[in-house]
């Protein structure tokens, strides 16, 4: 049995003395498990992303991510994990102004000397076809600038983005919500499809309950943190 | 770090307008210090280059810099003079080569007068041991030839054969208090030299003389107009005294003692001095001027850099999202500082670079000009270790307060997390 691509234990977490806004006694995502966690705005998800990817250090508690205990490395080892192995997509404005379509999607290469090897020789053409197989073909459009395209094409560009490298898991933070609900299907349709093709696992997060049959488990954040945020 | 590099130039690119209105802000501020810094060193050399070749000026007893001031600048006048036995006695002497005497005191049109023997375009010498040379003409041969400077030709078009009217003391061509009655004739033209012989009409000792007869008292005699040239010409125009003396030694290393046994003299006080000596001391004079110009260049370089500080900190609150999707695909901290560091490096780097270039245009072409006119040479400013210097120092100076936007990144990052509340 591989160790589980998430695994959370006693996790708690407060923002300096106030009242912990986490208390998760269990939570896991296996490897290439799709999984949506229903978190509504308020109920703690961005921090619980935080954690998991190492961006924010948890108070008490373990958090396994790949089998590393993420609170007991150091922030630049957590950095080295999050470079690696993890895949990131926020609600919108997920892309860097300055850097063409295909300098936004290689850019965790930039990062990560594991994500480097895994592309090979060509991380252009790699990121081609990762933005061919999200749809975005049209070279005329591939040369725009990043801040010209749809919100839609953007989150496709982030799609790629997090999956460029075959990292072991993809985190997309409400990637659709600002998208309508024809582009959204497709959307979780097409990033379901290619973790699903690199192996990865995928925790969606989203407060939209509609969404949770695409995937193969649903939890809701409200249910697995006792720390009783109020939404 | 050049994956950060490549970023931070990218970034720039990105923000074309703001950065290039920087850029040249620093550019002009390292431009203007460039500039100060040429014309400074260019003053400098051309101030050293004035006199050389001459061993020690000798003058009646007053302060070093005043006796180089009205000797070789011709500013201000001499309190009391050499007389003539005087200057035979020490041009006999057998230490010294040669000694050729001047006298000063009277001007054409705002240009000094300087009586003196034709061996004084032997031996004067500026630059580098440079001597005098006549771009037409001849010497002094006759008793009212005159042999004007570069600057005195161009500024009053004369050219050989130009008459001239010396008048007495220095003001400009007040007439009826001149030696109108003595009309002098250009007979030669000396090439530009960048020194005060530029500016100076040269007369031999004798005429001095003659055109004096009848002001023995100080002030025009009346009758003096009743003598005529012929009755000058008869006359033993022996001056009576002359102002001062360039000396050569015949052995450097005597100089010492010499200038002791002058200073010593028995009968008529007298005071020696070392040009170069004498030259340093002047422009030590002048070095707080010099001094608080480089400060200013110095607070305007600092300006400059300051722009640079505002303009990276005025984009941080838009860019926080940037630094957030950095961080998310794995950028460290310490690369979101360093991408800021770096931004505002190269902002300094490139800054200084056109302020260079700007600085090397405006000299190549006003560069002729400037010497021609103000005889300050800058002909030794190309591009040389100081611009170097300037553009490592610029360029650190902008690392090091890129910091200073960079830390807020820094800190802000790890507060942040990978959402920013917008």
């Amino acid at each position: 049995m591989t160790v589980p691509a998430i695994e959370i234990e006693g996790l708690r977490f407060a923002w300096g003395k106030h009242a912990p806004v986490l208390d998760i006694p269990s939570f896991h995502l296996a490897r290439g498990e799709r999984l949506f966690l229903r978190g509504p705005s308020g109920s703690g998800k961005s921090t619980l992303l935080g954690i998991i990817a190492g961006v924010l250090g948890a108070s008490a508690g373990s958090v396994r991510v790949l089998g590393e205990d993420m609170t007991a490395l150091s922030g630049a080892a957590r950095d080295r994990m999050r470079a690696d192995h993890l895949g990131v997509i926020f609600q919108m404005f997920n892309l860097v102004p300055y850097l063409s379509v295909t300098g936004n999607v290689t850019l965790p290469l930039k990062f990560s000397a594991i994500r480097r090897r895994a592309v090979g020789s060509d991380p252009e053409a790699e990121a081609g076809r990762l933005l061919a197989r999200l749809g975005l073909t049209d070279p005329a459009l591939l040369a725009r600038r990043v801040s010209d395209l749809s919100v839609g094409q953007q989150q496709r560009v982030a799609a790629a983005r997090a999956l460029i490298g075959a990292p072991e898991i993809v985190i997309a933070d409400e990637p659709t919500s600002a998208v309508d609900a024809d582009a959204r299907d497709r959307f979780i349709e097409l990033l379901s499809e290619e973790t699903a093709r690199t192996g990865a696992a995928l925790l969606f997060v989203s407060h939209d309950v509609s969404l949770a049959r695409l995937f193969d488990r649903a939890v809701d954040l409200a249910e697995i943190n006792r720390a009783g945020v109020s939404a | 770090m050049s994956a950060i590099l490549s970023l931070a130039w990218k970034s720039l690119l990105n923000r074309k307008g703001s950065v290039i209105l920087t850029i040249v802000a620093v550019a002009l501020s390292v431009a203007l210090f460039l500039g100060v810094e040429k014309a400074r060193t260019g003053a400098r050399e051309g101030f050293g280059n004035t006199i050389s070749g001459t061993d020690l000026i000798v003058g009646a007893p007053t302060g070093t810099v005043n006796l180089l001031l009205y000797s070789v600048f011709r500013m201000g006048n001499a309190t009391a003079e050499v007389s003539w036995p005087t200057y035979q006695k020490i041009a006999a002497r057998p230490d010294i080569a040669w000694a050729v005497p001047i006298s000063l005191g009277d001007s054409h049109r705002g240009f000094r007068v300087l009586g003196t023997e034709n061996t004084y375009f032997d031996y004067y010498k500026y630059g580098r041991n440079q001597s005098l040379e006549l771009a037409e003409g001849h010497r002094l041969d006759d008793l009212f030839d005159a042999v004007i400077g570069a600057d005195v030709a161009r500024e009053l078009g004369y050219g050989i054969g130009s008459p001239l009217v010396l008048s007495h003391g220095l003001g400009k061509a007040n007439l009826g208090s001149g030696h109108e009655n003595r009309p002098f004739r250009v007979t030669g033209v000396l090439a530009p030299t960048g020194t005060p012989v530029d500016r100076t009409v040269h007369v031999s000792l004798e005429a001095i003389t003659a055109i004096h007869v009848g002001w023995e008292t100080g002030a025009k005699n009346p009758l003096s107009d009743t003598i005529t040239e012929e009755m000058i010409r008869g006359f033993d125009l022996t001056p009576k005294t002359v102002t001062a003396l360039f000396v050569g030694l015949k052995k450097k290393g005597t100089i010492l003692t010499t200038r002791r046994a002058i200073n010593t003299n028995k009968g008529e006080p007298l005071m020696a001095i070392i040009p170069s000596a004498a030259l340093a001391e002047l422009w030590s004079v002048t070095a707080f001027a010099e001094r608080a110009l480089m400060a200013v260049s110095v607070f305007v370089i600092a300006v400059g850099l300051v722009s640079i500080l505002t303009s990276i900190l005025s984009s941080l609150n838009e860019r926080r999202r940037e630094m957030s999707i950095l961080r998310a695909v794995g950028a460290r901290p310490g690369h979101v500082f360093s991408l800021l560091v770096l931004e505002a490096g190269l902002v300094g780097f490139f800054g200084a670079l056109a302020g260079i270039l700007v600085i090397h245009a405006v000299l190549a072409v006003a560069g002729p000009v400037i010497e021609a006119r103000y005889g300050v040479s800058l002909a030794g400013t190309g591009p040389g270790l100081t611009d170097l210097y300037t553009l490592v120092a610029v360029t650190l100076a902008a690392l090091l307060i890129g910091m200073v936007p960079a830390w807020t990144a820094f800190r802000r990052s790890l507060a942040d997390g990978l959402s920013v509340k917008l």
